[in-house]
């Protein structure tokens, strides 16, 4: 596989809690524009994952690549501005901040203006209109000076994948961001998944294992914080360990 | 933006007022006005950026302390005093800054507190230059100091307004500001800032010296308002009845320490002509506002509004 045009690479990452190897020597790479699937059981490490290539934890052994340069021992905000984003599992946003707010926080992160004290946030226009335009294309507009805390659980995930799309980035972390939906609402966020920037790579977790096929043409199955399988959808889910140790798992 | 009309009034009031006033109670908004302001700047940490500083009198203290020892023991000019006061007080807060903006939650009230004591210990302590339990008297009138061309209570009043109304501008831009926008987004979640790029501690730092610098403007206009410092301004009950004005008031708001600051000043000055046990009085204050308006009188009034 190609590694030089990569924008992430990693190589035997690991990271133990105590005695439990929650991410054990994993390998993955992701090509501008990939869309990628990162399914497993329940435990197998796949937050974990996302924690050391974001920079939220440190890997014990391994190196992570992004977009040429070694960032294994950069910090999380280090990461953001050299094109990582993510999103969480848990829904981590502002909320007591109304949703514009939100999204001008989340747009100034990478901007110079970040330390601008001589004037309100709400007078820099381009700021402003790129979260506008963002609550636009999220359909959030309606509820932009709703505080974040009282909006639906469907469009707070919304703003949690907006959020993490402020700062442009090149690599896209996606933690179950339908978990919890309804099946309206899960359309919806399908949806606007499907229209992400094709320039990103994305890499998805999601338990629906039709959403992740549908979504990803590359697939890596973890399993107790190995990589299991990695490789096109259509090899994957032809795999019989797989098949038996995790599609069986998750059919229940 | 609600604030707006509120705001307006109370300041044609306070501009307007103090003229018809008895001396007392012009005198009893001049430190009305002094502890707004350091209550404010304690909010910019406390209710702006999430960070319960339990040491913040002390750098009222240390700024009413250079300005007392320069103008008394070496006979300092006015400007020298007032530059030199604020200062060594925002230089404090860098220091210490850089120690605290690392830690949070419990670990950063330890360490506050610690350090608020560790303050305290010095000026008690360290006779020579602070006079120890005595304090230093004798710090120059205003007037004279300064050179004004008026004197007596109404006139101090109206310089600490104009350094009231100043100081409370600056922090109403700060916090509409980007910056302050930042500091609202690590109050509400930390975790998340970090992961949008933000070098969450480096915000906390520059947010600890800022509230550092506004709380010396205080503790200057204080030395001179007062005449007279001593380490009851800088001990743990300083910093406490600072804590409540904030919390009583309103805290993630400015009209709030404000309104925190007006009530406390004027229940301890009123309550102390009638009992000793103003401690007691002040706790119980702070459990009737806990269980009473938890996010403040400011942001009660405004819940009503807003719902009727
Ligand atoms: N901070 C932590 N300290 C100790 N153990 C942890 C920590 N975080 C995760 N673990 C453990 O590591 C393992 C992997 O957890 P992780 O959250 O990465 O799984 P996951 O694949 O995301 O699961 P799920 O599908 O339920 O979200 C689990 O056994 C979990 O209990
Ligand atoms: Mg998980």
């Amino acid at each position: 596989m190609e590694t030089s045009s990569a924008c992430l690479v990693l190589e035997g990452v690991s990271r133990h809690f105590g005695g439990l190897k929650a991410v054990d020597n994993v390998n993955l790479t992701l090509q501008p524009g990939e869309r990628h699937a990162l399914i497993g059981p329940n435990g197998a490490g796949k937050t974990t994952l996302f924690n050391v290539i974001s920079g939220e934890l440190r890997a014990d052994a391994g190196t992570i690549t992004l977009n040429g340069a070694d960032v294994t021992r950069l910090a999380a905000h280090q990461r953001a501005a050299r094109g990582i984003a993510r999103t969480f599992q848990i829904t981590k946003l502002f909320p007591n901040l109304t949703v514009i707010e939100n999204m001008l926080v989340a747009c100034e992160a990478l901007d110079r203006r970040r330390f601008t004290m001589h004037r309100p946030l709400s007078s820099c226009a381009d700021l402003v209109e790129r979260a506008t335009n963002l609550l636009d294309e999220y359909r959030l507009s309606p509820f932009r000076r709703e505080l974040a805390r009282n909006l639906s659980y469907g469009d707070q995930r919304k703003l949690e994948v907006a959020l993490s799309m402020a700062g442009r980035p090149r690599v896209l972390l996606l933690d179950e961001p339908m978990a919890g939906l309804s099946s309206g609402e899960r359309d919806v966020m399908q949806a606007l998944l499907r229209q992400l920037d094709p320039s990103i790579a994305v890499l998805l977790i999601e338990h629906d294992i039709d959403v992740a096929f549908g979504f990803a043409e590359r697939i890596t199955v973890l399993y107790q914080g190995r990589v299991l399988t990695e490789g096109p959808k259509e090899m994957v889910s032809a795999n019989r360990s797989v098949q038996e140790s995790y599609l069986g798992l998750l059919v229940e | 933006m609600k604030a707006v009309p509120f705001v307006a009034v109370i300041l044609v009031m306070l501009i307007a007022g103090p003229p018809f006033l008895a001396s007392y109670w012009v005198g009893l908004l001049t430190q009305m006005l002094i502890f707004a302001l350091l209550a404010m700047s304690l909010d910019v940490l406390l209710g702006y950026t999430g960070l319960p500083s339990l040491g913040h009198a002390g750098f009222f203290g240390v700024a009413a302390y250079a300005v007392a020892v320069l103008s008394t023991t070496y006979h300092a000019g006015f400007w020298t005093c007032v530059m030199s006061g604020i200062l060594i007080g925002t230089l404090l807060s860098t220091l210490l800054g850089l120690l605290v903006s690392h830690v949070r939650d419990v670990y950063f009230l330890m360490i506050t507190l610690a350090s608020g004591m560790v303050l305290w210990g010095l000026s008690y302590r360290w006779i020579p230059v602070t006079g120890g339990d005595n304090g230093i008297s004798g710090i120059p009138r205003l007037d004279a100091h300064a050179g004004l061309p008026f004197a007596g209570p109404v006139a101090f009043y109206y310089v600490t307004l104009l350094v009231f109304v100043v100081s409370a501008s600056l922090l109403a831009l700060l916090v509409s500001s980007p910056f302050g926008f930042t500091l609202r987004g690590i109050r509400e979640n930390e975790l998340r800032m970090k992961s949008l790029g933000f070098n969450t501690w480096l915000h906390c730092w520059v947010s600890y010296i800022i509230a550092g610098a506004f709380a010396s403007v205080s503790g200057v206009v204080w030395a001179y308002y007062n005449g007279f410092v001593s380490p009851t301004y800088l001990d743990l009950t300083a910093s406490s009845e600072l804590f409540l004005m904030v919390t009583l008031g309103g805290p993630g708001t400015l009209v709030g320490p404000v309104i925190g600051a007006g009530a406390i000043v004027l229940l301890k000055n009123v309550i102390s002509a009638y009992t000793q046990r103003w401690p007691l009085i002040l706790g119980t204050f702070y459990i009737i506002t806990m269980f009473g308006a938890p996010q403040g009188l400011w942001n009660l009034g405004r819940r009503r509004r807003a719902s009727s």
